[in-house]
């Protein structure tokens, strides 16, 4: 068979029957053509039967496990770097501020800076790098949504910040003498902080044009969560102010620095907690499509 | 049941062009690349087919379109009876796919890499954990199941992401470069693992390689492929049947080639040289003649050695126009 037969049978409608491959060409694309065109379940008897679909919570599970297994691998240092960075923060804050709603924002804002610092820095990096390196194709070659891929991370690095979050609250608390008995909120703390924060970083690494830009989106918001989250609100400027309000992160501060009240305000932790949870769905929705748009180019 | 015809997989004039970039800063532009030129294929069911070409020539963009990871611009893809252009979403389901990164799974170990791609292509918990452990056994890599990929050698590494690709059945498996890095003992497992889903199960393999001795050995057929279009498809032998007239003649010079000796002046005008080496094909009174020039009288002080050969693939690619050079005999 010469090269030029095989390549062209298919484009000239006249070459047909040359070789016994072309024919069979020929007859498939009149099936197909003959053939009404049913949308996802093909007819049976004309299209060979499609695997299943690997089902969302289960590979959801699958993806979650096996992040949470990296940091056992790489032994992730940068979550010790996380807290000991929270830590040095507040021992450094104490000579400016004592006791008072200061001592609380500082506590509070360090202690919600580790999970900017993992769960948006580093997961920005991480699909940053990912996507890069060609390593989206594994997962975009794999009948799985989009959705568990990245809610498995997200969700992994938003438990990676858990211990580091925990010690930084309760050592921060024991600097300034501040009350343990509602640290307890943490529990929904961290989590929707961490949907909110750890969805703008998988945002920002798949939609990002290059790695070096991920990675410096992922800088800047840890960035903007530190200054604007640490430093007590009432000492900025206005513009500022408006800047931090816009942050996701300062809904989870407040809700924090809220509790170290002897009575809470519980409607207004609330409150605070609900924006984290409604900027979590949008931010994970839009990492979300742009996983999908970053597998297929 | 229609798709148990022979025909799995017929891709009919596909085109992909990537558009010409600017230059930035010092860095010149590059113009638009048709990556894929018009590409027609047909593999029919049980085959191994290989797509073999130098870097470059548009392998890796075909899979990509084939696996639904890259939209062609024209053209037509169909799998087992499904229209993958329109529907690439359906490739994962049908297709099980081994492509060229692996930092998706670098910081996993070896077992739950494996398990993991499992569950992620539909299997249950246990299933998954069942077909791992088979395949891990199947391919040798049972003893380091607890390590992480990133720790092993480039060609234990691949293998292991070889293990991930079969976990999970499927009728098509899509490998590009498989076997890169590996030595023998894997590259035999490799093709013992995919000769035996062949027997047993029917599964056809589309094999992108730049490595012509491996195409000679495991392909029944083989697409060469030279700047985005397909110069000839055959079988190794049929492909080869095309240059049988013809011997080729290497010469390899001590230090350099004498040129003074004027049958070895002629024959540098048909030899292709990288360094003190010289390949030749040439027809065998030529050939016969070539050699008693060289193994005799002045230039023979010259020769480091010579060796005799019926044609290989490479010079197939020589002789259908192949300029690039980047196959690998290995």
């Amino acid at each position: 068979m010469l090269p030029t037969e095989s390549a062209e049978a298919g484009t000239v409608p006249g070459a047909a029957g040359r070789t016994a491959a072309a024919e069979r060409g020929h007859e498939s694309a009149g099936r197909r053509q003959d053939a009404p065109d049913v949308p996802d379940v093909p007819a049976a008897g004309r299209a060979a039967p499609l695997a299943p679909r690997a089902k969302l919570l289960p590979s959801l599970s699958a993806v979650y496990r096996a992040q949470l297994s990296r940091a056992r691998v790489a032994r992730i240092p940068l979550l010790f770097v996380a807290t000991f960075q929270s830590v040095g923060i507040m021992v450094l804050m104490r000579g400016v501020v004592d006791g008072g709603p200061g001592a609380r924002a500082v506590v509070s804002g360090s202690s919600v800076l580790v999970v900017a610092f993992v769960a948006l820095n580093l997961l920005a990096q991480y699909f940053g790098q990912l996507r890069a390196s060609g390593g989206l194709d594994h997962y975009a070659t794999l009948p799985v949504r989009p959705a568990a891929v990245v809610l498995g991370a997200a969700g992994a690095y938003a438990s990676f910040t858990v211990p580091g979050t925990a010690v930084t609250a309760v050592v921060g608390s024991a600097l300034f003498r501040l009350p343990l008995s509602h640290l307890w909120v943490l529990a929904a703390v961290i989590p929707l902080a961490g949907a909110a924060l750890a969805g703008l970083g998988a945002a920002f690494g798949l939609l990002a044009p290059r790695q070096e830009v991920a990675t410096l989106l992922g800088q800047l918001g840890m960035s903007a969560a530190l200054l604007l989250g640490v430093l007590p609100a009432g000492r900025l400027p206005e513009l500022i102010r408006w800047a931090r309000d816009l942050l996701p992160s300062t809904y989870g501060v407040e809700a924090l620095a809220r509790t170290f009240d002897a009575r809470p305000d519980w409607s207004a932790v609330g409150l605070d907690l609900a924006v984290c949870a409604a900027v979590g769905v949008v931010s994970l929705a839009v990492a979300t499509w742009a996983y999908r748009r970053a597998a297929v180019r | 049941m229609s798709y148990l015809v022979s025909t799995v997989c017929a891709v009919r004039d596909l085109v992909k062009t990537y558009p010409a970039a600017r230059g930035r800063r010092g860095a010149p532009g590059t113009p638009e690349v048709r990556a894929t030129d018009g590409i027609s294929l047909d593999v029919r069911r049980g085959e191994i087919f290989g797509l073999l070409g130098p870097n470059g020539a548009g392998k890796s963009t075909l899979v990509r379109q084939l696996t639904g990871l890259m939209r062609p611009d024209a053209g037509s893809v169909d799998v087992l009876g499904h229209d993958l252009v329109r529907h690439p979403e359906r490739a994962s389901r049908l297709i099980g796919y081994l492509g060229q990164e692996s930092t998706a799974l670098d910081e996993l170990t070896v077992s739950l890499a494996a398990e993991t791609t499992g569950r992620l292509r539909g299997l249950p918990l246990r299933q998954a954990r069942a077909e791992r452990d088979a395949v891990l056994a199947e391919l040798g890599l049972a003893e380091i199941a607890a390590r992480p990929l990133k720790k092993l050698s480039g060609g234990q590494r691949r293998l292991a992401c070889f293990a991930t690709a079969l976990v999970g059945e499927r009728p098509v498996l899509v490998l590009d470069e498989p076997t890169t890095g590996m030595d023998p003992v894997a590259r035999r497992a490799v093709w013992a693992a995919v000769d035996r889903r062949r027997a047993e199960r029917g599964t056809t393999v589309l094999l992108v390689t730049h490595n012509v001795i491996e195409a000679e050995t495991v392909l029944d057929r083989v697409a060469v492929l030279e700047r985005g279009r397909v110069i000839a498809c055959d079988t190794p032998a049929g492909l080869k049947q095309q240059v049988a007239g013809e011997v080729r003649v290497e010469l390899v010079w001590r230090e350099q080639a004498p040129l003074e000796v004027p049958e070895v002046a002629a024959l540098r005008d048909v030899a292709q040289e990288s360094g003190r080496r010289w390949v030749l094909r040439l027809a065998p009174d030529e050939a016969r003649a070539a050699v008693a020039a060289v193994t005799g009288g002045a230039a023979f002080a010259s020769l480091d050695d010579f060796t005799l050969a019926t044609p290989s693939l490479e010079d197939v690619y020589l002789a259908l126009g192949g300029r690039a050079k980047g196959l690998v005999k290995a």
